[in-house]
């Protein structure tokens, strides 16, 4: 029985994952996760894709909005540009994958740094109005900017590849989606163990404070915008490669509030909860589909209602999330964790 | 030389003068006290000196630099620390983080550094986590250094919030009201880690506080402030005779010198 478990060392005091059993549980997963190209379906590859990117932009705008407490509603917009960078450097330069998602990523740093300027003087809902107005300034330049972009027509990015390795197609791209995913999951949990995200998250909970010990908060907001944007970005390109044909309709404005419900749902300032929101945000409508699609039969009218369901699904979720259970999934993953560590001696 | 300099400050809020013309000095390793009745300006002092209020007038000076223009995280990049008057911690964290943050101006890491961790980001994390474990050690709070801050009883919330500001291992620390709201045993511990800080670490203090037994004991030099103006500055036992002194305290306490 595990009865509790002790530290010696400030390394072992400051690891990840709190016990030895929790690292095997993971590696358990991830060996699971790696072997899902063998035995899952094309549809269901398409989905965990999905999935994993929705977890790479979910972190991404966790750490600004979660952990560094900056609202941001443009991070569909900052995903196009991923998107399209990508879609220049891979198919217009044709630079290798291996140079282009970083680029991509380094290249929605830079503008989401930009956007994220007005964060010197704006806080809360003035925040989140600056960022939706950058929405609408990427997405007015995306479908005007045709030469680069192919405006409304959109425009093709080839499949990832380097030399003779080609990662066309779910199955392939797979392994490359979830090796950056883990990667960059890894790398946020290791920020926040360590100066820069400490920072982030002083500025979160008492900018004054923050400010007295000694941090430029204006430049760790920055900083903050920039490796969120990162992140998004590094999803953002992704996405185009897995969509093939990106065009500004995959970039809408609900792609950030379903990301927003994500960080909601999941846990605000929670690196478990931009898994678990990505997972259950990315999943709903896809559930949704195969209920209304067995009752379609019985009820042909349910099919046509499916958009305003899912909506209506979605609403219901966040409501219910911030009302029962505000710190989201991860919260409520702690306290069962808990329970059962020390079980049966759980009082 | 002065190790602090405060020149001729001016402070007004829309008609109310906080500080009116106030001058003072601060020596090097000594403890120097602000006095005054309530709304005299003495956390408005102290606001001008951390860099969380810019005077209209005036100059603050430390180490013989003119730091009038730098914002508090600069000024604090410099050796200002301080505690508020009010409690400032970052609530949802552990005592243990507060402290790490109060490492921010000494830790180097990046980014890259700090996500990568394993390696250079390590090691300087474990490094600071050792200063601070030795600070939690000196103000004896081991017992709550993985307690979230928040949940923590008022007298040692004050405790870790001087603790945190110790972290940052300043030459000058600025103390609001440290033991304000404290009962008697609690306010003998402040009492005495205050005087071993100024004594084993050689940090030297700017202390607002209320309790004149505590003043007159600990200072080595007071400044009075009355209505925004300083009435008297000088070594307590000479503040203490001051008519004009007896005379500010008159309205709010009988006998405080007693
Ligand atoms: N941020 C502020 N806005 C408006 N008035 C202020 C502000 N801070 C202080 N004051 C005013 O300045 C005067 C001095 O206040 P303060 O410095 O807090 O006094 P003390 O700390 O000595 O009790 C008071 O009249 C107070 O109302
Ligand atoms: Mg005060």
């Amino acid at each position: 029985m595990r009865c509790g478990d002790f530290r010696e060392t400030y390394a072992e005091d400051m690891a990840i994952f709190e016990t030895s059993f929790a690292r095997r549980m993971l590696f358990l997963f991830l060996g699971v996760l790696l072997l899902l190209p063998t035995f899952a379906s094309a549809f269901w590859l398409d989905i965990g894709n999905r999935i994993l990117i929705a977890v790479i932009a979910a972190t991404g705008l966790n750490i600004l909005t979660g952990f560094t407490g900056q609202i941001s509603l443009g991070n569909a917009a900052f995903l196009s540009v991923g998107a399209y960078a990508t879609a220049v450097f891979a198919g217009k330069w044709g630079l290798p994958f291996p140079v282009v998602i970083p680029l991509a990523g380094l290249v929605t740093a830079a503008v989401g740094m930009v956007f994220g300027i007005p964060s010197l003087r704006l806080k809360g809902l003035y925040l989140a109005v600056a960022t939706l107005a950058a929405h609408f300034v990427i997405e007015f330049t995306i479908t005007h900017w045709e030469s680069v972009t192919g405006g409304v027509n959109g425009t093709s990015v080839p499949p990832a590849r380097i030399g003779g390795l080609d990662l066309g197609g779910d199955r392939r791209l797979y392994y490359l989606v979830l090796a950056l995913a883990v990667g960059l999951l890894l790398f946020a949990k290791n920020l926040f163990r360590t100066k820069v995200g400490k920072a982030f998250v002083a500025i979160r909970d008492q900018d004054i404070s923050a400010e007295v010990m000694g941090v430029q908060v204006f430049k760790y907001k920055l900083l903050s915008f920039g490796v969120s944007s990162f992140y998004v970005g590094v999803a953002g390109s992704l996405l185009g490669y897995q969509a093939g044909i990106i065009s500004p309709e995959n970039f809408p404005i609900t792609v950030a509030i379903d990301q927003l419900g994500m960080i909601i749902i999941g846990g605000l300032g929670s690196i478990l909860g931009s898994i678990f929101g990505a997972v259950f945000i990315t999943l709903l409508p896809e559930l949704l589909r195969l209920v209304t699609g067995s009752l379609a039969d019985s009820f042909p009218q349910l099919t046509t209602l499916f958009a305003s369901l899912k909506m209506g699904v979605f609403g219901l979720a966040i409501v219910l999330f911030l009302v029962f259970e505000p710190d989201g999934m991860a919260a409520r993953w702690h306290t069962i964790r808990n329970y059962w560590k020390l079980y049966p001696f759980s009082y | 030389m002065a190790l602090l300099d405060v020149r001729h400050l001016i402070l007004h809020f829309r008609g109310v003068a906080a500080l009116s013309d106030v001058s003072f000095e601060v020596a090097p390793q000594t403890i120097h006290a602000i006095i005054g009745p309530n709304g005299a300006g003495k956390t408005s002092l102290l606001n001008c000196i951390s860099g969380v209020y810019r005077p209209q007038r005036g100059q603050v000076h430390f180490e013989g630099k003119d730091i009038s223009g730098l914002n508090p995280a600069q000024r604090t990049q410099l050796g200002l620390a301080r505690t508020f008057q009010n409690i400032a911690l970052f609530k949802g964290m552990t005592v243990l983080d507060n402290l790490l943050i109060g490492r921010h101006t000494h830790q180097h890491s990046g980014v890259l550094g700090g996500g990568v961790y394993w390696g250079p980001g390590q090691r300087e994390e474990i490094a600071h986590r050792e200063v601070c474990e030795d600070i939690i050690d000196f103000l004896e709070i081991q017992h709550i250094r993985k307690k979230v801050v928040g949940t923590l009883a008022y007298g040692l919330q004050k405790r870790v919030e001087l603790a945190r500001a110790l972290a940052l291992e300043p030459k000058l620390l600025l103390l609001d009201e440290p033991m304000a709201g404290m009962n008697a045993e609690e306010k003998e511990d402040m009492a005495r880690f205050i005087v071993e800080i100024s004594e084993e670490r050689g940090t030297t203090m700017v202390m607002i506080e209320h309790d004149m037994g505590v003043v007159m004991d600990l200072s080595h030099r007071v400044t009075v402030l009355n209505f925004g103006e300083r009435i008297a500055d000088g070594p307590p036992d000479e503040v203490r005779k001051n008519r004009l002194v007896q005379d500010a305290y008159l309205g709010e306490q009988h006998g405080i010198f007693e």
